[in-house]
């Protein structure tokens, strides 16, 4: 079992939700962020008052997948998200040590 | 009743200071109708107007300036500044009809000059009967529906100061501010400028709706005040954007249609006059929206829609002073004048001295208004298309707005900071930098704008 956790731009988040059905995954997870990378920020300027946004709006999105699967959830996110620009964001994948499906009790594999 | 009309000005200030002579005279005051002329009776469309007028007026104060200032504050201070300005205008209008309307609407014998008495404090006198006069001689508005009028001029004046100090200041510091500076800054400014035998209306100063009584007035306000309180915690440092345009947009169209009631209505009948003074407050606005508009795309490199709606109000502004007086044409040049310099003191004149006018009350409204009285003297002109006054002569008449615009700045400017500083020693005028940090909505209020 694995989580793979992206962080993309917010405009391709259907996309890649769509992709990932596709394949078989049955469930994600989404949450905003802010953040920075190579993208830096930009300026916003109000009445002449300049400001450096730094932080700028991502979708993470969190899957958790068994083994077999790890290779295409992060070939689809990758293929969907990318725009070739600067800010297309990044894929992390780790281990999971135990998985619960509350409702029913049932742990790791027939959990995801 | 008395706004401008210089035409009248000189000589019923002159019977009347004759008559006076040192004897009280607060009953035969200008706004009544004397008994004795056959007397006038309202005439129902300018009664109506008047009513209408006054509810636009209002509706700038509330929902218009607290959405368009809410708008710019971060989104930890929005109840913050809609309650100030909430404060503000009920505060002001309870006053208004217990002292403030006296103080600046009836002779105040030998002070008269500067103040009126307390000889209408509650009201007194007042009755479904009585009338204040208009600019048309024989021609009278009841006399409620002018208090009532005026009333929301009082109100939506000092709400404007509060975009100078948003998000720092106390809100009891706040409400103690407003009905001191209420008592001894608006109420003798409005009878020196208004009131037939104050000291401008003689002079023959020109301030048709408001610049110098209500903008310049409250722009100076706000600037001493940003000076007194000091910056915002961060100002300069953090972000401190705007939470939401949207509010901003959705407040200056508010003020835009209410300003009309502003302008217009300040002719006090429905006629010509005021029609002028309508479409006055269209282009001039229209033009100082364009003016902003290019100059900060030409220096910033990207038109704003922060920057029309600051330009917007500069034109609303500017023209407030001018807008029964000038042509179309005049109030164009005026609208795009006020539109570029208004733009120049709000970003780089206020960047380089660096004081924090949070949301550039001064620089809106104070230059605004300065523009407008001065210009008004120009484009009043029957040379460029304004309406002439009696004997006029440019510079002469250029000068009395300079002194009109001096005598507001310094009163203003001082008594202003008196009164700040009355108030620090007794309620003390920032909160916390605790309190500040976390926002005055859950500081002071114990409530948020948005619970999502």
């Amino acid at each position: 079992m694995k989580i793979v956790m992206a962080i993309i731009k917010p405009f391709k988040l259907e996309e890649v939700r769509d992709a990932l059905t596709a394949i078989g995954v049955h469930g994600l997870t989404v949450t905003e962020v802010k953040g920075y990378g190579r993208q830096k920020g930009h300026t916003e300027i109000y009445r002449g008052a300049e400001y450096a946004v730094s932080f700028l709006p991502k979708i993470k999105i969190e899957v958790a997948v068994g083994n077999d699967l790890v290779d295409r959830v992060v070939e689809a996110i990758t293929a969907t998200a990318r725009t070739g620009q600067i800010g297309d964001g990044k894929i992390f994948v780790s281990a999971i040590e135990k998985a619960v499906r509350i409702r029913t009790g049932e742990t790791d594999g027939d959990a995801l | 009743m008395n706004f401008k009309t210089v035409l009248r000005a000189g000589s019923t200030g002159l019977a009347l200071a004759a008559l006076c002579a040192g004897v009280a005279l607060a009953q035969t005051a200008a706004p009544e109708a004397p008994a004795a002329a056959a007397a006038a009776v309202p005439n129902k469309g300018d009664t109506a107007w008047m009513l209408v007028s006054s509810l636009l007026v209002l509706f700038m104060t509330l929902p218009g300036l607290a959405l368009f200032y809410g708008g710019l504050a971060r989104s930890k201070n929005m109840l913050s500044v809609m309650s100030q300005i909430t404060a503000t205008a009920i505060v002001m209008c309870l006053i208004w009809v217990i002292y403030g309307y006296s103080l600046a609407f009836t002779s105040g014998g030998s002070l008269t000059s500067f103040i009126g008495s307390f000889s209408k404090a509650f009201l007194a006198g007042v009755t479904n009967d009585s009338t204040s006069d208009t600019f048309t001689k024989g021609v009278v508005i009841p006399e409620y529906v002018f208090i009532c009028f005026q009333m929301t001029f009082a109100m939506i004046t000092p709400a404007l100061i509060v975009g100078g100090l948003v998000e720092r200041m106390k809100f009891s510091a706040l409400v103690l501010f407003v009905v001191l500076w209420g008592s001894f800054v608006y109420f003798p400014i409005a009878h020196m400028v208004w009131f037939s035998e104050g000291y401008l209306f003689t002079l023959g100063a020109l301030d048709f709706a408001g610049g110098t009584v209500v903008h310049i007035n409250a722009g100076i306000a706000a600037l001493v005040g940003a000076l007194v309180l000091g910056k915002r915690i961060g100002y300069g440092k953090e972000l401190m954007t705007p939470h939401s345009l949207t509010m901003t947009f959705i407040g200056t169209a508010v003020l835009w249609v209410g300003w009309f009631g502003f302008n217009a209505g300040s002719n006090l009948e429905a006629t010509a006059g005021a029609a002028l003074a309508m479409i006055n407050t269209f282009v001039a606005t229209a033009a100082a929206g364009l003016g902003w508009l290019f100059i900060e795309w030409m220096v910033k490199g990207k038109p704003s829609l922060l920057g029309m709606l600051s330009g917007i109000v500069a034109g609303l502004v500017a023209v407030t002073p001018a807008a029964g007086l000038v042509g179309p044409m005049g109030a164009i040049v005026l609208g795009l004048v006020a539109g570029i310099v208004c733009f120049f003191f709000c970003t780089t004149v206020k960047n380089a001295l660096g004081y924090d006018d949070s949301l550039d009350v001064f620089g809106v409204h104070g230059v605004g208004g300065i523009i407008g009285s001065i210009g008004t003297g120009i484009f009043v002109s029957p040379a460029l298309g304004g309406v002439g006054v009696a004997d006029y002569a440019m510079g002469a008449q250029v000068w009395k707005q300079f002194v009109a615009v001096a005598i507001a700045v310094l009163w203003s400017g001082i008594g202003s900071f008196i009164l700040y500083k009355i108030v620090d020693v007794i309620v003390g005028l920032r909160v916390t930098s605790d309190q500040e940090r976390e926002g005055l909505d859950i500081a002071e209020h114990g409530e948020r704008a948005y619970n999502m």
